[in-house]
């Protein structure tokens, strides 16, 4: 692999907190390595900025290895930016030029508000998952492990929905800023388990409810959250989600 | 939970969209078929004896009122949807997404339907209002008076540029209006095997393909004259 | 002095005669106690579950946004559990004994059994809160196996065990929350520990995004913070991973246990520049089919696959015949590092060695995949095509993530890998029960020391983490606050919690007002650096020593020229940051004194004044079968108390793998 520096300009929104409006400030950034991970790159700017005595970009990030779920940028009109399948933390700079123009903006949805400059409250996404993202089962309460056999297909295909890092991509890429990919997944992993089956009535009832209490706007399956997901997770989960929500409520007392 | 509320949540809407965009699937399939009667070269006896039938029968009357309901269900719901996912996100990105992951088409339903809507307007007060309310010249087909529904579109559709361009417009917004419904319909309603969903993707193409071809080609026919 | 609290009797049957005689809460009183967890990985987020199910009222904390980001969801590889599915004489006996071999003889026994006996119980659980472990096709738990033992006892989700685990927790957790039994303060980071007459009652924690100083009482205190490898700056730990929580409690006058206690993973991504701020590992499995090699030439610039067999240099299968690419991760990182020291190194840095996937490509799964299809003698582009599809389906993610970082394809080119920080067997001094050295004050999981040794088996984490939260909390923590049901919840203007929001806001306001020239990040560096140079994968005297008068200079250095921008009352990123590296650089200094003092080298620790003719460690049994709890006296004092450690079933031996 050919390395090589840039010379970037980099377009970055910035905002106090959540109460004062924000806009986006130019930053210049030079000699950047294409082996550099992106928010090294956003760390060289840190850098300057601090030595300039300005305030360094506010911006969510932990492992630093695709799936913690913690950074969310959206890169030049795409969550996690250019590459398939990424995360991030894990977009190398490689992928852009000398010269290159990049806009930096956060996740952009009334359910996400902006904290400061990149950083938005994801919160929303806990209370979700305790509406009913869970199996009640209290510590020490479990049968033998291997009890309950489960169709391999079925694990596999919870497993793969299960893979969600609760990032808010999906949200920030849905023209609704809805939140259905992520509430799917985690019904999906819990219903095609059999464990998981006394709950599925009431959990998609009250994860839709507080979805919608939360902010997030309605599916129209565009397909835009699949297509940024980082951990590829489908929109037949959305479907799945449908199916079991109509089910119960049609069925329910 | 009460009962209406599944209606009134995110995925309940949902679900109203599908069901009444299936519902109204169901009716372009009448509607081309019947109107597909233009092309039986008899001077419209067929088609306007089809178009009695639909027109007196007490079953396509009582299923008309269902058709009303169905387009204002599906029409207040969608603008509703539609307005109110606008505005889930109050401050806009400076940069779109645009087609990176989703068809313009997918996130156009609103416009598309909206085009659907005024096209529909035209649509019904060319032809639905005579019919129905102002009243037609009548034919005589073996001894028996029809409404001369087939004069009325040659009326309109055979010296009229200007209409035949908005109907075959009309058709083409219905075109990329089917082409995301039909298959999110089905998403809608629960269909997740992989292999039903792209049976029911390539069926939504041809059907969208054949339906609006199909009705493009009624004015242009009787416009360019291929059928009198 | 040190009392490990070590119930008596036969070793196999410590814990069933503790679980049997220890004091219980009833549940009318539980509902008045309060309960502070720290931390919301596998172990905090076990605990505050299920000490919430058990009817206390837990308050959790966590820096991160929300509870499901702490750093347990990095765990690639998966979790040991002894519950011989496979037939293969695993049990709970084999499981206490590889531990304790695996830590080279300086694990306390009965806690490392208690380990072997829940692991069990844990995976019962996990499955029960919907953990998606990979399962074969009769529907039943797969396994397979891990660094170097000799049975499959190892529980995965394909590569993201740690993930699926921390989100079952999570889920348990967000369940509690739901209920009413567990409040969840995230973004918050925790500043003070509160003792009132000698017993942890409270917490002095910042909320990062207000910056405001809260307040917390709970009759008890637990710190599941986790490990403290990002003292060498360079890990594969998050970059929020701090040691601030536990340093507190350090402070405070809970003891520092075998601090120098520190693993070394050999098979992560090389550094590539000055720029790095983190280092991704690549998991321990992939030795099972790469081959690791560097050119037999120094200085060898050709590329790896331009050099032909005969000149590279296998060293591990040169040096450990027997286990060969398979040996433990401290002999393999401490041979890499030997090589590359030697100038044999590879790649632009010199720091790196060859993992090479081509030889078990082409004959072990490509020959495979070729008899199973019927191919006579295939030539060697069919069998890299077969063997290359076997290879996708079981690394194909590790692969990708190489890929993304390095830009390289691991299928055509060996990978390049280099030792890095990975987990730190040290931590706070806890007793039988988990409790530290002071009363009400808990330590579980990474953030204690108790379990690992010196040197921690693969897939034993995330096994402990749980083991703490789900199986060992409830019961010990009940022991202690059965005698505190009379005691009203006291009231946050106590002295005490002034006292301790005080110092907080002070420390703040001294850091805020330097104003110095320097970044926080730039003093991380060079801390890391002293610590990777002399107190990483070998030590000396003369280099501990110098390590010692660095950090105590780079102190100095930092209390009068950082920089730290923005405000105290707000968000301030770079704020947090200086206090946890504060809290790193005095930790580095008794982590440099402790491995001064343990002259022996053993498991991670390695002196070079103690090693045998061959270069392998060199373990002294008769001067150090002890635990080192360092208990803070004052600016760079510490005093030293020993906890021997005795073995009475696992009987010391030299570990060899020629």
């Amino acid at each position: 692999m050919e390395h090589y520096t840039m010379n970037l300009t980099l377009k970055i929104w910035r905002q106090q907190n959540t109460q004062t409006p924000g806009r986006f400030e130019t930053y210049p950034v030079k000699n950047i390595s294409s082996e550099m991970s992106f928010l090294e790159m956003i760390d060289v700017l840190n850098e300057q900025l601090i030595k300039e005595g300005k305030d360094p970009v506010a911006f969510d990030h932990d492992c630093r290895e695709g799936i913690c779920g913690m950074c969310s940028m959206y890169i030049n009109g795409r969550p996690h930016g250019p590459w398939q399948k990424n995360t991030t933390c894990q977009l190398h700079m490689r992928a852009y030029q000398d010269g290159d123009t990049i806009t930096v903006e956060p996740w952009r949805a009334n359910a996400f508000p902006v904290i400061k400059d990149l950083m938005v409250d994801r919160s929303a996404f806990d209370r979700i998952i305790q509406a009913g993202g869970y199996i009640s089962v209290n510590t020490g309460s479990a049968v033998d492990a291997n009890a309950i056999a489960v169709e391999k297909d079925h694990a596999d295909a919870a497993f793969a929905a299960a893979a969600c890092i609760g990032c808010g991509a999906c949200v920030a890429a849905c023209k609704n800023s809805s939140a259905m990919l992520f509430v799917s997944a985690k019904v999906s992993h819990l219903a095609l388990l059999p464990q998981g089956s006394p709950e599925r009535k009431t959990r998609s009832m009250n994860m839709v409810a507080q979805m919608d209490k939360e902010g997030f706007g309605a599916c129209t399956n565009t397909g835009a959250c699949e297509a940024v997901c980082p951990k590829g997770i489908s929109i037949e989960n959305i479907a799945r989600l449908n199916r079991e929500y109509m089910m119960t409520g049609l069925s329910d007392d | 939970m009460k009962w209406s509320e599944i209606f009134t949540s995110s995925v309940g809407k949902k679900w109203v969209m599908g069901l009444t965009g299936i519902f109204l699937v169901l009716f372009l399939i009448v509607h081309v078929g019947l109107n597909a009667c233009i092309w039986a070269m008899d001077n419209g006896e067929m088609f306007n004896r089809a178009a009695h039938f639909m027109g007196s029968n007490a079953v396509p009357r009582i299923l008309e009122v269902g058709l009303f309901a169905g387009f204002l269900l599906h029409m207040i719901q969608g603008w509703m949807l539609e307005w109110q996912n606008r505005s889930k996100r109050k401050q806009g990105y400076a940069v779109s997404m645009g087609n990176q992951g989703s068809k313009w088409y997918s996130r156009s339903m609103g416009i598309l339907g909206t085009l659907l809507f005024l096209f529909l307007v035209m649509h019904i007060n060319h032809f639905w209002v005579p019919s129905r309310i102002t009243g037609l010249d009548a034919v005589t087909i073996d001894g028996k008076q029809y409404h001369d529904l087939y004069r009325e579109m040659l009326t309109v559709f055979q010296n009229n540029p200007l209409v035949v361009g908005l109907y075959t417009l009309g058709c083409i917004s219905l075109f990329w209006h089917l082409l995301h419904g039909f298959q999110s319909a089905f998403r809608t309603l629960g269909v997740t095997n992989p292999r039903y969903l792209a049976f029911i993707e390539n069926t939504g193409l041809v059907f969208s393909l054949v339906v609006c071809t199909a009705f493009a080609l009624m004015p242009i026919s009787m416009y360019m004259g291929w059928v009198k | 002095m040190l009392d490990a609290k070590i119930p008596a009797g036969l070793l196999e049957q410590k814990w069933n005669y503790y679980k049997g005689h220890c004091k219980l809460v009833n549940p009318a009183n539980k509902r008045k106690l309060e309960v502070i967890v720290v931390g919301t990985g596998l172990a905090g987020a076990s605990a505050a579950a299920s000490l919430g199910e058990l009817g206390y009222k837990v308050k959790a904390f966590c820096f991160q946004d929300s509870p499901r980001r702490a750093h347990s969801i990095a765990a690639q590889g998966g979790i040991n559990a002894a519950k011989n599915y496979q037939n293969d004489g695993d049990s709970v006996f084999r499981l206490f004994y590889d531990t304790i071999k695996g830590g080279d003889y300086r694990a306390r026994e009965a806690n490392v059994h208690r380990l072997a006996e829940v692991s069990v119980n844990i995976i019962d659980q996990c499955v029960a809160q919907g953990v998606p472990f990979a399962r074969d096709y009769g529907g039943l738990l797969n396994n397979r196996s891990f660094g170097g033992t000799q049975v499959k006892r190892t529980f995965y989700a394909a590569g993201q065990t740690g993930q699926q685990l921390l989100i079952g927790a999570y889920q348990a957790l967000e369940r509690q929350v739901a209920l009413g039994n567990v409040t969840m303060h995230s973004r918050h980071e925790m500043l003070e520990v509160v003792v009132i007459d000698g017993k942890a009652r409270g917490i002095i924690c910042r909320n990062l995004v207000t910056g405001e100083l809260e307040r917390h009482f709970g009759h008890a205190v637990l710190l599941c913070t986790g490990g403290y490898g990002n003292v060498f700056y360079l890990s594969t730990n998050a970059m929020g991973s701090n040691v601030t929580a536990a340093w507190k409690a350090h402070k405070k006058g809970a003891f520092f246990g075998n601090p120098c206690f520190t693993q070394i993973h050999p098979t992560c991504i090389p550094v590539s520049g000055d720029h790095q701020s983190k280092l991704t590992l690549m998991s321990e499995s992939l030795r099972n089919d790469g081959r690791i090699w560097v050119p037999k030439q120094k200085g060898d610039k050709r590329k790896p696959n331009d050099i032909p067999e005969d000149e590279r240099d296998y060293y591990l299968e040169r040096r450990y015949p027997a286990f060969g690419n398979l040996v433990p991760r401290d002999v393999a990182s401490r041979a890499a590092k030997e090589r590359c020291d030697a100038g044999y190194g590879v790649g632009t840095t010199g720091q790196a060695v060859y993992l090479d996937f081509k030889y078990n490509l082409i004959n072990k799964y490509g020959r495979a995949e070729a008899n199973k299809l019927g191919i006579q003698n295939p030539d060697t582009d069919t069998l890299i095509r077969l063997g290359k599809e076997v290879v996708k389906e079981e690394y194909g993610n590790l692969f990708d993530m190489y890929e993304k970082i390095t830009g390289e394809n691991p299928y055509e080119v060996p990978m390049r890998i280099y030792p890095a920080v990975h987990y730190t067997m040290g931590g706070l001094w806890v007793d039988y029960e988990l409790m530290t050295s002071v009363k009400g004050l808990y330590a579980l999981g990474e953030a204690n020391f108790s379990d690992h040794g010196a040197n921690r088996l693969g897939a034993s984490a995330l096994m402990q983490g749980l083991a703490d939260g789900y199986f060992v909390i409830p019961y010990t923590l009940g022991n202690y606050l059965a005698d505190d049901i009379a005691l009203k919840a006291i009231a946050t203007d106590h002295p005490a919690f002034v006292e301790a929001e005080q110092s907080a806001a002070d420390r703040i306001a001294k850091l805020m007002g330097i104003q110095g020239k320097q970044t926080v990040e730039s003093f991380h560096k060079r801390l890391g650096k002293i610590i990777w140079d002399k107190c990483g994968m070998a030590r000396s005297e003369k280099g501990l020593k110098e390590a010692i008068a660095e950090i105590q200079a780079l102190k100095k250095e930092f209390w009068s020229d950082v920089r730290i921008p923005g405000i105290v009352n707000g968000m301030n990123p770079e704020l947090d940051k200086a206090g946890r590296v504060a809290d790193f650089i005095e930790l580095g200094e008794l982590m440099c004194l402790d491995a001064l003092d343990r002259t022996e080298s053993c498991g991670g620790h390695f002196r070079e004044e103690s090693q045998t003719d061959e270069g392998e460690a060199l373990r002294n049994d008769e001067q150090f079968s002890y635990v080192a709890a360092w208990e803070h006296k004052a600016e760079h004092q510490w005093a030293l108390h020993k906890e021997p450690l005795t073995f009475e079933v696992a009987k010391p031996s030299q570990r060899s793998y020629k």
